[in-house]
């Protein structure tokens, strides 16, 4: 069922996508997100088959369909724990998890700790939009505390969510921030991180053109982190805490070797495990 | 940062018409991306004037490949045209459209990409010594030139929208 | 006077005393000498150096549950037995053994007439090196029981094995201390010889045996996070997946063992977790997932006490309605009950199969009764159900995950497969697995996933149908077996009762039931609940065809089969 032996496709970008028409808002980052995935796999060369996007719920959470791999839409919070369930039983897969703001880091906190703490070899992808698209506007973890909304009138007050100093403190081996607006230089980070054994973290600042207009300022807010990326814990740790939210690049690459769990590699009879219980 | 190379590097004419080519097909998929976000929203109008501006790159496309010859210009264009952010410059900026938008709005798009793609093959002939890639830089600042011409006169036709272009009074609808 | 075909012995003792060990080690023996029967353990809530009680039955025949008295009470201490109540009820043909520096008996013994006799068990153990009450407690037990002392030595050393020669000697002297003491006493009740061992006889869990089912069945991808009194199903998978070419992952909570599952499923390995009432409440949503997504997943619920956190380390059979209903919307998915320790192997076994054939979650509903209660029993035979989905191989041309087909189990691709990629969703979904929320496909896709399970055909495990009689008892679960006794002695009265309990509750087999209920003239109900819920799900699916009497009760005490019997008795 893997790649071995079967005839290599020349992949284009557009070998990787479906014909389902996104109903994304005419706008939206996420049409350019879909774009570097496409460019992603193809400068990789993968067979569409043996790639799976794997998502939870939100507007990002839609990517699956529109490509043409397989593909998990799941429910709201999940994909890190069923990417994980997928990649230990299915390691000659590539497993990618999609996700969003909300998804990823309000309901799917407890799991973004867990996954970068078990470096499970897969790729996540947050398409961080600083609100919650898919119903209607509501603050996120990543809001500005004093952004008005309707369901926090004023601001929530909070501050917001560093998720990629959570990233680093709780283990992921690839840590990364990209902007939409630059599909060319977002698809080669991502084949980067594809590429990087263990889990690799890539922020996508994504622009939400219906409930944050105001995010077409983020065009010129993003620019390339002014330091080279490391592979230095402490350095990184000293850089993200003082991240101003639109670093863009790799800024860090860790070495740990990915998460396998135990894998019987032998199988034996069934009856050996009887001898528990003979008497 | 990654891997990616800046702007592409124009050695030679090969490369030049490898990049001219890429910019062409990056902006057919463009259009043709618009033209089907303008479907899926329903705005037929735009999606007239998408399918017909993609139409037209493709054909400027197609030039290209003449003009190289026996060359595989697809293959090279594939290697070496990578642009880094505000991708190709003929491209459209996918990040301003809008559903309500009007065919002022998406020939706006499609003048400022023209004006990049001008604007860039002039650096070209500005900073190349390739006497080869000199002149046929020249010719596609020509024919860049006339693009913006013809998307001018077209802008002709359709008066600026009033400030009130993208009232909708239904409010957004939750799929999820 | 005479032989008896059963006998149940209570060992009681705290802070360290070690009276479930010594119960064990009983159990054990007798085991080995050829009886079968049931050893399960009631303690305090203390992690260590609480009140506990070691609860035995052994007997000719097979047997599960516990009696209504206990024919022999050891109390080496009885340090707040009081908090056991009757769960260590004693009659008036009963013998205590009591140590008098073990403080007072619990107010049950006194009140029930039963003969107390003094041993004072930790003075005597002081006369041996080492010696420790509880060994002396065995070696009392063991006199009283007809065994030698010889025959309990065996389990002992076996156990002390890596402790060193001292500790065993130690252990033998005071054994033998004990047995000696007990010479001068009399008991009345002698086992009757067992049956010659003709097949091999396996000492399990309930929580043992469902693992192993699991395995039988074709799991080979575990995600686990503990929850009493479900842990040892994980624990036990742990090292045994990896010995069979599987793989077993903690999860950080029941959210992502659920999920891990699903994904681990949807790559095409059969995957199981095991869980109680609080952990399948949090798994519900994603129930939902696989089923509207067509995922087999296997899911053990050992019930416990509920509501809420409940009471953990006690059996009920409250689970029954979030099993069945907990899905919002229409889910119709697998729901499975086995009837005793043995049947734990079966049903998961077959749970296993039946989610895999039919592409949809089973939900194995255990209790903490079978769960952590060890049986001697025979060596259950193999069966062929093991799990084999329907898988799309060879794709050629467009691909419809979700076709709707003639059985309603349409073909599914396995990631790597070529020109079958399709994205998996929870979402209402057309055949080619494309969200939509149009009407006919929606019908279209409730109709499948419904039909697909009711049309499957499940022959005769459906339920357990045996006897003849007006009187029905319908039951279900661990009180399987309790049932079964209590209608063994009904018929020694001369009252012919009939024993329905199904062990598939979902989906509903009306036929199958009203074929089992013919000619019913009274139906007794029995469920261990406060709710009846078990009652209320046959008046929601079935007719019951005649008058019906419940006897439902809720945790902690187990329904013993005298009180199933005194109701089968009072119903002329």
């Amino acid at each position: 069922m893997s790649a071995i032996g079967k005839p290599p496709l020349a992949c284009k970008p557009g070998d990787y996508k479906s014909a389902v028409k996104p109903i994304w808002c005419p706008g939206c980052g996420d049409y350019h997100v879909l774009m570097s995935f496409t460019r992603a796999f193809a400068q990789l060369k993968l067979p569409p088959e043996d790639v799976v996007v794997v998502s939870g719920i939100g507007c990002s959470s839609r990517i699956p369909a529109y490509t043409n791999c397989y593909g998990f839409h799941g429910v709201h919070g999940r994909s890190l724990a069923l990417a994980a369930g997928l990649k230990v039983t299915r390691p000659d897969l590539t497993v990618v998890v999609a996700s969003g703001d909300g998804d990823g880091y309000s309901i799917g906190g407890n799991h973004f700790l867990h996954a970068c703490r078990r470096n499970i070899d897969m790729t996540y992808v947050v398409m961080d939009n600083h609100i919650y698209g898919m119903t209607k506007g509501q603050p996120s973890p990543t809001t500005e505390p004093e952004f008005d909304t309707a369901l926090s009138p004023g601001g929530t007050g909070v501050r917001p969510f560093h998720p990629l100093v959570v990233a680093l403190a709780s283990g992921a081996n690839f840590i990364a921030r990209c902007f939409s607006g630059d599909p060319n230089e977002t698809a080669s980070v991502l084949a980067e991180a594809i590429k990087h054994p263990g889990f690799s973290f890539v922020e996508i600042l994504s622009p939400c053109v219906t409930f944050r207009p105001d995010e077409s300022a983020w065009k010129d807010m993003v620019h390339p982190a002014p330091v080279p990326e490391t592979s230095d814990q402490g350095k990184a740790a000293r850089r993200l805490m003082t991240d101003d939210g639109f670093n863009l690049g790799i800024l860090y690459r860790g070495s740990r070797k990915p998460y396998q769990p135990p894998v019987g590699t032998t199988s034996i009879d069934l009856a050996e495990l009887e001898k528990d219980f003979e008497l | 940062m990654s891997k990616a190379p800046g702007n592409p590097k124009v050695a030679n004419l090969n490369d030049l018409l490898a990049v001219a080519y890429q910019i062409e097909i990056d902006a057919v998929d463009r259009y043709n991306l618009l033209a089907d976000q303008m479907e899926t929203h329903n705005n037929p109008e735009l999606v007239k004037i998408f399918r017909d501006l993609a139409r037209a790159e493709g054909i400027h496309g197609e030039e290209i490949r003449r003009l190289a010859g026996d060359f595989d210009v697809v293959a090279h264009a594939r290697e070496i045209a990578k642009f880094k952010r505000s991708e190709s410059p003929e491209e459209a900026d996918l990040s301003s459209a809008h559903y309500l938008m009007t065919p002022w709005h998406a020939l706006q798009l499609s003048l400022g990409g023209e004006e990049r793609a001008l604007a860039y093959f002039k650096s070209i002939v500005e900073a190349t010594k390739d006497p080869k890639v000199k002149a046929m830089a020249a010719e596609l600042v020509e024919e860049e030139a006339e693009h913006v011409n013809l998307v001018n006169r077209l802008l002709l036709r359709y008066p600026k929208p009033k400030d009130n272009w993208a009232d909708d009074l239904d409010p957004p609808v939750s799929q999820e | 006077m005479g032989a008896s075909p059963s006998i149940s012995i209570a060992i009681v003792g705290s802070g360290g005393t070690g009276a479930l060990t010594t119960g064990n080690f009983l159990f054990e023996a007798a085991s080995s000498a050829g009886w079968l029967g049931v050893f399960t353990r009631t303690m305090g809530p203390q992690i260590r150096g609480g009140e506990a009680a070691a609860l035995l039955r052994l007997a000719v025949e097979p047997v599960e549950s516990l009696p209504d008295q206990f024919d022999l009470l050891i109390g080496i201490d009885w340090l707040n037995a009081h908090r056991f109540g009757a769960e260590i009820m004693v009659g008036p043909h009963s013998l205590v053994i009591s140590d008098p520096r073990g403080g007072e008996p619990p107010p049950i013994v006194g009140q029930s007439g039963a003969r107390v006799i003094e041993v004072p068990m930790k003075e005597l153990a002081k006369t041996v090196p080492d010696g420790r009450s509880n060994m002396v407690a065995l070696g009392i037990a063991a006199h009283l029981l007809g065994f030698t002392a010889e025959q309990l030595f065996a389990p002992v050393e076996k156990r002390l094995a890596d402790k060193g020669t001292a500790a065993i000697e130690a252990s033998r002297a005071a054994i033998k201390v004990g047995f000696d003491a007990a010479a001068s006493l009399s008991f009345d009740k002698h086992l009757a010889p067992p049956k010659p061992i003709t097949a091999q006889r396996w000492l399990l869990s309930g929580n043992e045996a469902t693992a192993l089912g699991a395995i039988r069945g074709g799991i080979r991808f575990a995600a686990a996070y503990p929850i009493t009194p479900a842990t040892e199903v994980l624990e036990w998978l742990a090292p045994s997946l990896v010995k069979v070419g599987g793989v077993l992952l903690q999860a950080e909570d029941e959210l992502a063992a659920i999920n891990m599952i699903i994904g681990a499923s949807y790559g095409g390995t059969p995957s199981l977790t095991a869980t109680s009432g609080p952990g399948l409440s949090l798994m519900i949503e994603a129930l939902g997932l696989a089923t509207s997504a067509e995922i087999p997943i296997v899911v053990v619920d050992v019930m416990r006490g509920g509501p809420s956190t409940g009471i953990p380390t006690k059996s009920e059979q409250g689970d029954l309605n979030i099993a069945i209903y907990g899905m919002h919307g229409d889910a119709p998915h697998l729901v499975l009950a086995p009837q005793s320790v043995a049947d734990c192997l079966f049903t998961t076994q077959w749970a296993t199969y039946l989610a895999e054939a039919t592409q949809a979650p089973a939900i194995v509903l255990s209790d903490q009764y079978m769960g952590q209660a060890r049986a001697a029993i025979e060596r259950p035979a193999d069966v062929a159900f093991i799990g084999k989905r329907s898988v799309a191989a060879e794709i050629s041309g467009p691909y419809k995950r979700y076709a709707v087909a003639a059985n309603g189990v349409s073909p599914m691709a396995i990631p790597g497969t070529r020109g079958g990629q399709y994205t998996a969703d929870g979402l209402t979904h057309a055949e080619n697995a494309n969200p939509t929320s149009g009407a006919a496909d929606h019908l279209k896709q409730l109709d499948k996933r419904r039909d697909k399970l009711d049309n499957f055909n499940y022959g005769d495990h459906w339920a357990s149908v045996e006897g003849s009689g007006d009187l029905v008892v319908l039951t279900w679960g661990s009180l399987t077996t309790t049932a079964r006794e209590a209608i063994s002695r009904a018929a020694a009265d001369g009252i012919k009762v009939r024993l329905v309990a199904p062990r598939l509750l979902a989906p509903v087999q009306p036929d199958q039931l009203q074929a089992a209920l013919a000619g019913a003239k009274r139906i007794l109900v029995v469920e261990q609940t406060h709710g009846a819920q078990f009652h209320r799900y046959l008046r929601a699916h079935y007719d019951l065809p005649a008058p019906v009497r419940v006897f439902n009760r809720p945790g902690p005490l187990p329904i013993t089969a005298g009180e199933i019997h005194s109701a089968i008795a009072e119903w002329k």
